[in-house]
């Protein structure tokens, strides 16, 4: 909108502020300023004062001050002398531990489920929907519950994997399913294990560049290399080779029962298998859904006409359908992730020590430092919602279709 | 071929005969949806392995649960090593599950009531084919709805309704000039009733007590869940509109602090903020006050829901075509009669399907509230019940209840909202 | 101040002005109503019956409490705390005290600025395992899974103990007691450790309580008691002398049965300062008279609350021991009611 003609100057009133529109965006934005000053400053000056009148302080010494408490799952050096700091970093890495797990699992049952609803087999059809309606309007609270629960009430204890004749037995006498977790074998890293590592990863290299390859002959020349079979054999082979000559340098080390506890190997503990499970199907529901709506989205014609030029179900699939479906489907994918992410804070339900139970949980209540303690949780939260957006931005303009 | 000597001509054509039974009816289903490749094959015995597996494990549980016990160990006794479910449980606590354990029990009707009086103001608002005659009920609702629930001095509810009706009366009157006049005007009129109105009535709170007093801390169970669930999207409605106007306005500095009210609260997760009403608010009201914890986190989760909504209806807003912001111009419509009468009534419109779905979102959130020591649903069953020492040791009967009642809940208002999606769906016919 | 939920928004708002902090005796009065945390569940201390009512030990003091300030033992408003929420309710004023079996240490004295009033319970940290895992010593333990509640010194404690004695242990935090009943008794920890008096009252729910032992070893000091804010002494005193008057009727025999009849006056000079009937004690802590009868009342005094909610003869079962009175060997010592 613009004025036909310019008020006449020096006729100014206070009415020209709200009416003269040149001056009434000004005009808002100087009082929705002056309000929000206002209320910021109201908020802090009862902040302030209330804390004065408790006698409190804001103040982060505490971070530095020993923490004085164990966690039970750590992927640092920890112990109870270790500072609040290192507590509250112990938990930040438990949580994107829980989530990284969670959303690679997640995806996978949601895409499996939500193609499998498309399926023309009625039952698989009709199960997938099933899962997905049941899971989508139950709270995921309930659901990390139920699945502690089962884990708990369900498994055995290591007591069972006791005595002569025990009512339990670990599978294939290397990983122990109890309820407190399950013990898997451990790696242990023998002199020489490094050029193990080194030969697979090259190997991985070396099986993307002959897939490239491969495809670059099938594009340029025509010719069609087979893809599977020499992939695996490049991936498999040399680090077998290497794995017997250098004398075996990578052993196991498994779980055994010894006191109370399975001793030795890695120990996943039942709250971590809980919270990643639970995550997983309740988000794979909504992943399922997403997929669903994005392969919906694709024209039928899409696929009726790579059915035409002869593709077959399965590259009609890849080639065609999948590509331009990603493209829907990614965008809520990622924000099913932050949805993980954020949703990981429940684990103070079942005990696993992520950032909000260590941070937010047990320093807060150790320290009594609440107001910090809440800020310094929702500012981890943020970063890390704000990077996955500024991830997923870049990406949507990756992908946006190119309007000429 | 003019060769008639043929013993038989046909005079008419063949009845069509029926196909053949491999290629009708269930037989026939069966093979196209059930058995048509070897992988489907394959699948189709997985699935009913799998449905077996549920059924066997659940129904036997189910059908000799246990009803009319009054412990734990009395139901195992009853159950005498038999797999059953000790549903007694939820015969005798069925009220706190329900209600909390402190909502007066002679006053469980009341609760009750408004349950039925919220269907009833609620079908106007989602059914549009209603007279719109019963969007009064729903009007005068909260006020009901609220006398029913909390009780105490009815003058409460009744100076509220008085101050929004005169609020509303000055605006009909203001508007037609100027709509900040209206709006501003109806606000201040509320406001100026409220407080003559406080004034004359908080001398006299115990007058006009029909209904015996209910502290909110006394409610508890799904019934908390359910007013948490409405009260916040119902509130949180306005916001979003609000903060979504905001966000697409031009204004710089608005846009800004919408932008970054927005992203911060999506950024959290709700259980920080249920942290931040239970440990930090009260630090920012003004001393000497205090709030009680029911309006903390209805605060709260208002404003989580709110910037949800806020995004949900950017998205209809920014689905409008430009052509109507222009044609609301062109009219020589300001600001607010454009948004007023011409592009939020269609944006909308658009974005009532995920308005529906951020409800049932925040609906299934309400029950993290249990974590911040109110006895909600899970709350109570986590706390007051499994503590109780004749019921040490159930858990499947507690939380199958509680995961039916979110799931009916939850289940009828994503197909309402389908069915909404499909009325809605004007534009590909 | 009564304030309904729409006036309460208001303040919010900053519509209406807030009230000038008096003091909270005064709030209490005025109020009509004593908001009392609690703890959200502990069989024997503060828990609701199966009608909302609540009952216990610490439920006792503040009934106490309220009866001596407002003559009706009925007029408190229970508030559940977890172990998070309880300081800030008691810092931000939401409760006027909390008598959820909070431990007096150090730094939430000074640091987190609250007033202990006394110690109602004498405990310490213990240990329960189940028989068959044949444990007989704390320091057996090396390796062990232990469940605890988090958010209370038990935590620390129990840290500290197993760092000083150099042998291992897996923490699994908890938030309920009602969580850590069913993660014990479903083997998913070897020890359950928090108070002996909790530990005792989460056996007695048990199906089966002798299937399962309380280690000899008591790792810590933990004295119970009530708190409430720094820097509100005439409240503080309220608590304090009330929490004494209950200890001194035990000390002096005044029971619930004869304190009708002792109210009307004996030869011991104490007891009719303490009933009320000599001296001016109950109007310089700004109370009725009969303040200390009226909080006797309710159920007594020490040891007969002790008796009903925790005694031997309820299901819970805990001897006097530290918590007898000092005459008995105990450490209960109430200052003089003078």
């Amino acid at each position: 909108m613009s004025t036909l003609t310019d008020p006449p100057k020096g006729s100014f009133r206070l009415s020209t502020l709200v009416n003269d529109t040149r001056y009434r965006s000004y005009t808002f934005q100087f009082i929705a300023l002056i309000v929000l000053v206002g209320v910021i400053a109201y908020l802090m000056s009862n902040l302030f004062s209330n804390l004065a009148a408790a006698g409190l302080n804001i103040s982060y010494q505490f971070l530095g001050s020993p923490a004085g408490y164990d966690i039970n799952q750590t992927l640092i050096e920890y112990n109870s002398q270790s500072t609040n700091r290192r507590a509250a970093l112990v938990g930040i890495l438990n949580t994107l531990l829980v989530a990284f797990l969670a959303c690679i699992t997640a995806t996978i049952l949601g895409v499996i489920a939500g193609i499998l609803r498309l399926s023309n087999n009625w039952l698989v059809a009709k199960l997938m929907a099933f899962y997905v309606e049941i899971f989508r309007n139950i709270p995921v609270l309930i659901w990390i519950i139920i699945i502690f629960t089962i884990m708990i009430a369900v498994l055995p204890g290591p007591k069972a994997f006791r005595g002569d004749m025990p009512s339990a037995s670990m599978v294939l006498d290397a990983v122990a399913f109890t309820n407190r977790g399950v013990y898997i074998p451990a790696p242990i890293w023998g002199a020489g294990s490094l050029i193990v590592v080194a030969v697979f990863i090259f190997s991985i290299i070396g099986c993307f560049a002959y897939r490239r390859y491969a495809t670059n002959l099938l594009y340029d020349k025509g010719r069609l290399l087979p893809m599977g079979w020499p992939s695996a054999v490049i991936l498999i082979i040399p680090v077998i080779l290497t794995f017997f000559f250098m004398g075996k340098p990578i052993g196991l080390d498994y779980p055994a029962l010894k006191g109370f506890n399975f001793s030795g190997g890695v120990k996943v503990g039942g709250p971590l298998i809980a919270l990643w499970f639970a995550l997983s199907i309740y988000t794979g529901a909504f992943i399922a859904e997403n997929v669903r709506a994005g392969i919906q989205a694709i024209s039928k014609g899409q696929s009726e006409a790579a059915g035409a030029l002869g593709l077959r179900q399965g590259r009609i699939m890849k080639l065609v359908i999948m590509p331009q479906a990603l493209r829907v489907i990614i965008p809520p994918l990622i924000s099913q992730y932050l949805n993980i992410t954020k949703n990981s804070s429940l684990a103070i339900a079942v005990g696993y020590a992520d950032v909000t139970a260590t941070l937010g949980g047990i320093t807060l209540n150790q320290t009594g430092r609440a107001i910090e303690c809440v800020l310094l949780l929702m500012l981890f939260y943020l970063t890390i919602s704000l990077s996955i957006s500024a991830i997923m931005n870049v990406y949507n303009n990756s992908v946006k279709l190119k309007e000429r | 071929m003019s060769d008639t000597s043929a013993a038989f001509v046909r005079t008419e054509p063949v009845p069509p005969s029926p196909p053949p039974s491999s290629a009708m009816g269930p037989v026939k289903w069966a093979k196209d949806n059930l058995f048509s490749t070897p992988f489907y094959i394959f699948l189709t015995f997985f699935a009913t392995y799998v449905i077996y597996l549920i059924l066997s494990n659940t129904l036997p549980w189910m059908l000799k649960g246990v009803w009319t016990t009054s412990s734990l160990a009395e139901c195992r006794e009853v159950l005498d090593g038999v797999s059953g479910g000790c549903f007694s449980i939820l015969t005798e606590r069925w009220n706190q599950l329900l209600f909390g354990f402190k909502y007066p029990a002679d006053q469980y009707w009341r609760p009750a009531l408004t349950f039925l009086f919220f269907f009833a103001a609620a079908a106007p608002v989602l059914f549009f084919k209603m007279p719109r005659k019963f969007l009064m009920f729903t009007g005068i609702f909260p006020f009901v709805a609220y006398y029913l629930i909390w009780g105490g001095s009815i003058w409460t509810p009744i100076l509220v309704l008085v101050g929004l009706v005169f609020g509303y009366w000055v605006y009909r009157l203001l508007v037609s000039k100027s709509f900040a006049a209206g709006f501003f005007g109806g606000i201040v009129t509320a406001i100026i009733i409220w407080a003559v109105g406080d004034s004359l009535i908080s001398d006299k709170a115990n007058v006009g007590v029909f209904l015996q007093a209910v502290p909110s801390r006394d409610l508890g169970g799904f019934m908390l869940n359910m007013m948490l669930g409405v009260v916040c999207v119902s509130l949180s409605v306005p916001l979003g509109i609000a903060l979504a106007l905001g966000r697409q306005s031009n204004m710089p500095l608005i846009k800004w602090i919408c932008v970054v009210f927005i992203e911060f609260i999506r950024g959290v997760p709700l259980i920080t903020l249920l942290f931040v009403a239970s440990v930090m608010l009260a630090y920012f009201f003004p001393p000497g006050t205090t709030t009680d914890l029911f309006l903390r986190v209805v605060i709260m989760i208002t404003v989580f829901s709110g910037a949800y909504i806020a995004e949900v209806i950017r998205g209809g807003l920014a689905a409008l075509p430009s052509g109507q912001y222009e044609a609301a111009d062109s009219l020589g419509l300001d600001y607010a009669q454009a948004m007023r009468l011409i592009i939020l009534p269609q944006a909308l419109k658009i974005s009532i399907p995920g308005i529906v779905n951020v409800a049932v979102g925040l609906f299934k959130d309400t029950t993290l509230v249990s974590v911040i020591s109110m006895f909600d649903l899970i709350g109570m069953i986590r706390g007051p019940i499994l503590a109780a020492t004749e019921w040490n040791g159930v858990y499947w009967e507690l939380l199958g209840f509680a995961a039916i009642l979110f799931f009916v809940v939850c289940y009828g208002i994503s197909q309402y909202s389908q069915w909404l999606e499909r009325q809605l769906a004007t534009d590909h016919q | 101040m009564k304030k309904s939920v729409l006036f309460g928004a208001l303040t919010v708002a900053g519509l209406t002005a807030g009230v000038a902090a008096a003091g909270t005796l005064d709030d209490v009065k005025a109020r009509g109503k004593l908001n009392c945390g609690v703890t959200t569940g502990l069989v024997g201390f503060a828990a609701p019956d199966a009608n909302g009512e609540w009952k216990g030990f610490d439920v006792a003091v503040c009934r106490a409490v309220a009866a001596a300030v407002l003559g009706d033992a009925t007029a408190v408003e229970f508030v559940p705390t977890t172990g998070k929420t309880r300081f800030t309710a008691l810092a931000s004023g939401e409760i006027d005290m909390l008598a959820r079996n909070t431990t007096w240490t150090f730094s939430r004295d000074v640091d987190l600025k609250f007033t202990f009033v006394g110690v109602n319970y004498y405990d310490g940290q213990g240990f329960m395992v189940p028989k068959a895992l044949g444990v007989s010593s704390a320091k057996d333990l090396d390796g062990a899974t232990v469940c605890i509640q988090t958010g209370t010194t038990t935590e620390l404690n129990l840290a500290d103990f197993f760092r000083s004695n150099n042998i291992s242990y897996e923490p699994v935090p908890i938030e309920t007691n009602a969580e850590a009943q069913q993660q014990y008794l479903s083997e998913a920890c070897d020890v359950y450790t928090t108070d002996a008096s909790g530990l005792a009252s989460t056996r007695a729910t048990f199906e089966a309580p002798d299937d399962h032992m309380l280690l000899p070893e008591i790792i810590s000091k933990e004295p119970l008691g009530p708190l409430v804010r720094h820097g509100d002494n005439e409240w503080g005193d309220v608590v304090r002398w009330t929490l004494n008057a209950l200890i001194t009727a035990e000390e002096l025999g005044v029971t619930s049965a004869n304190m009708a009849e002792m109210g009307a006056g004996t030869n011991n000079p104490e007891i009719n300062r303490l009933l009320g009937t000599e001296g001016t004690l109950g109007e310089m802590l700004g109370l009725n008279a009969d303040w200390a009868m009226q909080a006797l009342s309710v159920a007594g005094n020490y040891g007969e609350i002790f008796e009903q909610n925790i005694g031997e003869s309820t299901p819970i079962g805990l001897a006097r021991g530290l918590n007898a009175q000092w005459t008995d060997g105990g450490l209960l010592y109430s200052p003089p009611f003078r």
